[in-house]
């Protein structure tokens, strides 16, 4: 039950909403699509729903073509960010209304709705209108409408974005559940890289309307193959510095080296190396980290963690570390960094390994 | 820069309410120093945009009364009350130029051109806007915009309190962060006196020296982040901090430490046993659960790994909790342990902190 | 932009109301251009004249002075009604009973049927037995609209500022009500006076509704045929012969066809030509 886009691309005015992309979505799991704001998400998802036709390329849905095919022939259900509903019906009957349009029996409607509804906890509120609900219970009656179509692709563009930290938690935790049972494809666009973690599946990186990687959510976290997508699935951003690999290691600027043997298969030269803020550290384990000084800028204190802002050498970089530490503004600190936690991009932005 | 006093304010927008959950805010006291950041934080509807609308005079409080510095403000318009507030979405006359929607404010104030032009420059070069200072305000993006409303509160010298009413709800997560940051600098800069509202803790926590946690119209807890992470005054809020919340787990108490399940919970103190409670139970983060082979059993429900930590979901006698894990650790395939840290395990009654300790 | 859906079978829906459409309203006007270009003097006999009628029109004295009374007529319009029309919808109340009340009363008299408007002003405005002409001239001042052109003049625009600046506050009051609390608020923190608020906030924000409104008066005032010819017939004289006034004292009256075609073939062009412009303005606005 695959989703294949095959050059796929979207312009208008000379202006690319939507570079070239020739990808395949794995069914039965979530599919995340990561990206900042105007990075081409809802494009996107509007391509796959039909809603907007594509300049180039091809849309292939279970081994069909479905490129010219009108949204309402596509077996697709769409939730968005503002949490849509029919406002002049009820709960109950915003939820049926896939199921009326298909001239389902009148028994089979109340049950389904009501198994629906208990699924995503709104069976109480199944009389009330939509303006007669908090935003959470909204949106989870668009989520209900979308499950009970049981459509073949899901397309979620932000669900959760209007929603209270709390409630995003809690959705977030349910909507792999509801989803994924169905056996559809599904597809959740969002700007935040946590919650593409907590989601899992796959996720595929976007850059202004590009596609910079496709792969299972962790493999992608742990091993960007780009700088781009290393960055784009950051928060806090991702630390970089600009190196110089020679015979002897890897050299920053003011100094600073690591003593390695490894990457030797790759040329010497200049090269990004780029790493997370939690992978910078107050404290040292290991004798081979790197000593890195830097100035505090400002800190910034949750609950159990701290986020330093410094600069390290015109470098401005965050560590991310657990433990209160109430730094002082212009203070001096020591930070450790293990190569191994590092990554190094070339100076197109490619991903260079060590053998 | 002023010091913000509430004094029991109550607040209902029905004009003849009399139950109390018809009141929008229950019995507000507060004191706010001069120059420090605060934040109010809650879930939607808890009554913080209400509350900020009192302190900002755009809303007149059914009854108590708002102090500046002792003078009491409760009647005055917000004009009179020199405050500054920074709305959800970015407002900003949109046919001015950014430096005039900076200017605006002072020329009001019938400020000289020449005094008008310091502050203005010193302000956009606060929040970088120097390069557009001679653009029109309509063309700058959604945190451009943001940075203007921010400006016209800086540009005055005579702000008493400036307020945050979710400023960064239309912001991009990248930017988001960077104004963040910029938002707490600029407090050690300009010392006003801050109160940023907001439902999402990272947000609250960051920028404020001391977080007030509402619920449902009511100041549940008022503390310092650390306070309110380790030590919850009600189990609202130890579940609304911290991502995951607390944990809380029904209990018995035996002999002044908790019970749970059989498997009794070693905890700092002893505590003595309450009145009449409905009900008991104990409350500890997932930060502060360890594995330990020594812990009673659990099975595991699912793990959801965030990169650079791991959150177990586990289950005993059909309660479910939280375990975080750091990214180093390792995780038990079968046979898992876990216990709780006795510092940081508090018991909760009918939701609130129990921690009196045993007379003897 | 959504994608149409391919149905063919539409197409056959709407062939009736295409042929009713092209009946009624293509035909007449090549029946008009036809005429605009010829000569007849009855009995269906034509004499080619090409463009005689429209020079002759475009050069006669006549046309010219009702074109520029017509000009003057719309300018006075436009200048009285929009800002009182901005200004009415600012004091109306947003909320409550009062704002049912207050759009209830804007709304009456745009549903009145024109020529009944003439009529009414007509008999109001009489100098001895209506009652504004009887007030007016009790007060000593000389009114007589059927005599004076002057007095004619002011009682016309009267009677469109009566009758449509309630379009214009309905359309302001749409767009004030549109724009969010929060600006008034953080005007209000800004100490801005009544006026800034209405030079920074309101009236760049109802620019688009009032646009409209400007072009929809700006439409129907050049046009404007049924109420003053119910009031004054165009007179006295023809100090209040407007351009469709004439147009039909000419076609209908003198039953010169082919003048009167070319002058309604002219006025037509004149009419979108200044839409096209008002259109052009208005996306730009939209864009910028």
């Amino acid at each position: 039950m695959a989703l294949e886009f095959k050059n796929l691309s979207k312009k208008e005015h000379d202006v690319t909403f939507i570079a070239p992309i020739s990808l395949k979505l794995k069914p039965g799991i979530f599919n995340t699509i990561l990206g900042p704001t105007l990075s081409g998400k809802t494009t996107l998802l509007r391509l796959m729903a039909g809603l907007d036709k594509p300049t180039s390329g091809e849309i292939w849905h279970k081994e069909i073509n479905v490129t010219k095919l009108p949204v309402q022939k596509r077996n697709v259900a769409m939730v968005y960010q503002q949490f849509i509903n029919y406002p002049t019906m009820t709960v109950f009957e915003n939820i049926a209304s896939p199921l009326r349009v298909k001239k389902v029996a009148e028994k089979e409607v109340k049950s389904r709705v009501h198994k629906v509804a208990e699924l995503l906890k709104i069976s109480p509120l199944l009389k009330r209108l939509p303006a007669e609900l908090s935003g959470g219970q909204q949106q989870r009656t668009a989520l209900a409408r979308a499950l009970t179509k049981e459509a073949e692709l899901v397309l979620l563009d932000e669900p959760l974005a209007n929603l209270d930290y709390k409630l995003r938690e809690e959705l977030r935790e349910e909507l792999p559940r509801l989803f994924v049972e169905t056996g559809a494809t599904v597809v959740y666009s969002t700007t935040e890289p946590s919650e593409a973690l907590l989601l899992g599946g796959y996720s595929a990186t976007l850059h202004e309307g590009r596609i910079t990687q496709y792969d299972p959510t962790q493999s992608l976290y742990k091993d960007p193959k780009s700088l781009i997508a290393a960055k784009t699935f950051s928060d806090p951003p991702l630390n970089t510095v600009e190196v110089e690999k020679n015979g002897e290691g890897i050299f920053l600027d003011g100094g600073s080296h690591w003593k390695t043997s490894k990457y030797t298969n790759i040329p010497n030269g200049n090269y990004t190396l780029g790493f997370r803020a939690h992978h910078l550290k107050l404290s040292s384990t290991k004798n081979d980290d790197l000593k890195l000084a830097g100035e505090v800028v400002v800190t910034e204190l949750s609950g159990s963690e701290s986020f330093v802002h410094l600069k390290a050498n015109g470098n401005n970089w965050v560590v991310h570390t657990h433990g209160i530490y109430n730094f002082r503004e212009e203070e001096q600190i020591k930070m450790f960094l293990s190569l191994s936690n590092c990554y190094l991009f070339d100076t197109e932005g490619n991903r260079v390994y060590a053998e | 820069m002023a010091e913000v006093r509430l004094q029991q304010i109550r607040h209902s927008y029905n004009p003849d309410a009399g139950e109390k959950t018809e009141y929008a805010l229950e019995k507000i006291d507060q004191v706010w120093e001069d120059g420090g950041a605060y934040a109010l934080l809650g879930p939607s509807g808890c009554g913080k945009s209400t509350l900020l609308n009192i302190v900002s005079g755009l809303l007149q409080p059914t009854e108590g009364k708002v102090l500046f510095d002792n003078n009491d403000v409760t009647s005055r318009t917000p004009d009179q009350r020199n405050i500054a507030q920074i709305f959800q979405f970015p407002v900003v006359y949109d046919t001015m130029t950014v430096y005039d929607n900076l200017a605006f404010p002072l020329r009001n104030r019938k400020m000289g051109n020449a005094e008008i032009e310091e502050r203005v420059k010193t302000v956009a070069e606060m929040l970088d806007l120097t390069a557009s200072l001679n653009q029109r305000a309509s063309g700058l993006t959604a945190d451009g915009k943001q940075k203007i409303s921010l400006g016209r509160g800086l540009v005055r010298s005579d702000v008493n309190i400036m307020m945050f009413d979710e400023p960064l709800t239309v912001i991009d997560p990248h930017l988001k962060w960077q104004l963040r940051t910029k938002l707490k600098k600029l407090h050690r800069q300009v010392g006003f006196t801050m109160v940023y509202v907001t439902h999402d803790q990272t947000e609250a926590l960051t920028f404020a020296e001391k977080v007030a946690v509402m619920y449902e119209g009511e100041v549940v807890q008022f503390g310092t982040p650390e306070e309110l992470f380790l030590k919850p005054n009600h189990t609202f809020v130890g579940h609304f901090i911290g991502s995951p919340g607390m944990n809380f787990l029904p209990c018995e108490l035996d002999g002044g430490f908790p019970v749970f399940n059989g498997n009794r919970i070693k905890i700092s103190a002893p505590v003595s046993q309450p009145e009449t409670t409905k009900k008991m139970e104990l409350g500890v983060r997932p930060e502060f659960v360890k594995i330990d082979a020594n812990g009673f059993p659990v099975n595991i429900n699912r793990i959801d790994d965030v990169g650079r930590y791991k959150i177990v979901k586990v289950e005993n006698s059909g309660h479910y909790f939280n375990v975080y894990v750091p990214e180093e650790l390792e995780i038990p395939s079968e046979n898992m342990h876990v216990s709780f840290d006795p510092e940081n395990t508090h018991i909760y009654c009918d939701g609130w902190l129990h921690d009196k300790k045993e007379s003897s | 932009m959504i994608a149409r859906v391919t149905n063919q079978k539409a197409w056959f829906m709407v062939l009736p109301v295409i042929l009713l459409v092209a009946f009624n309203a293509v035909i007449p006007l090549m029946t008009v251009v036809n005429y605009s270009v010829q000569e007849t003097f009855g009995n269906n006999v034509f004499f080619w004249e090409g463009f005689r009628w429209y020079e002759e029109v475009l050069n006669s004295e006549r046309f010219h002075a009702s074109m520029l009374r017509q000009i003057i007529f719309t300018s006075i319009i436009l200048l009285i009604e929009i800002p009182l029309g901005i200004a009415i919808a600012m004091t109306m109340p947003r909320k409550g009973l009062g704002a049912t009340l207050c759009l209830v009363l804007m709304s009456l008299p745009l549903l009145i049927p024109w020529n009944v408007v003439g009529a009414m002003w007509n008999i109001f405005a009489l100098p001895e037995i209506g009652l504004l002409g009887h007030v007016v001239n009790s007060m000593g001042i000389d009114y007589n609209f059927t005599q004076q052109p002057i007095s004619a003049w002011i009682t016309i625009i009267a009677m469109d500022v009566w009758h449509w600046t309630s379009l214009v506050v309905l359309l302001s009051y749409a767009g004030l009500s549109a724009i969010p609390e929060a600006f008034y608020h953080a005007a209000q923190i800004d100490t801005a006076t009544k006026w800034q608020i209405f030079r920074y906030i309101q009236l760049p924000k109802i620019k688009h509704v009032l646009t409209i409104a400007i072009l929809l008066r700006f439409m129907d005032s050049f046009m404007i045929y049924t109420e003053p010819f119910v009031l004054t017939g165009g007179g006295p004289g023809n100090s209040t012969t407007f351009l469709s006034t004439d147009l039909v004292k000419i076609a209908l009256g003198q039953f010169d066809l082919g003048p009167a075609a070319a002058m309604s073939l002219i006025y037509f062009l004149i009419v979108l030509l200044l839409c096209w412009v008002f259109y052009t303005l208005m996306m730009r606005n939209e864009e910028q």
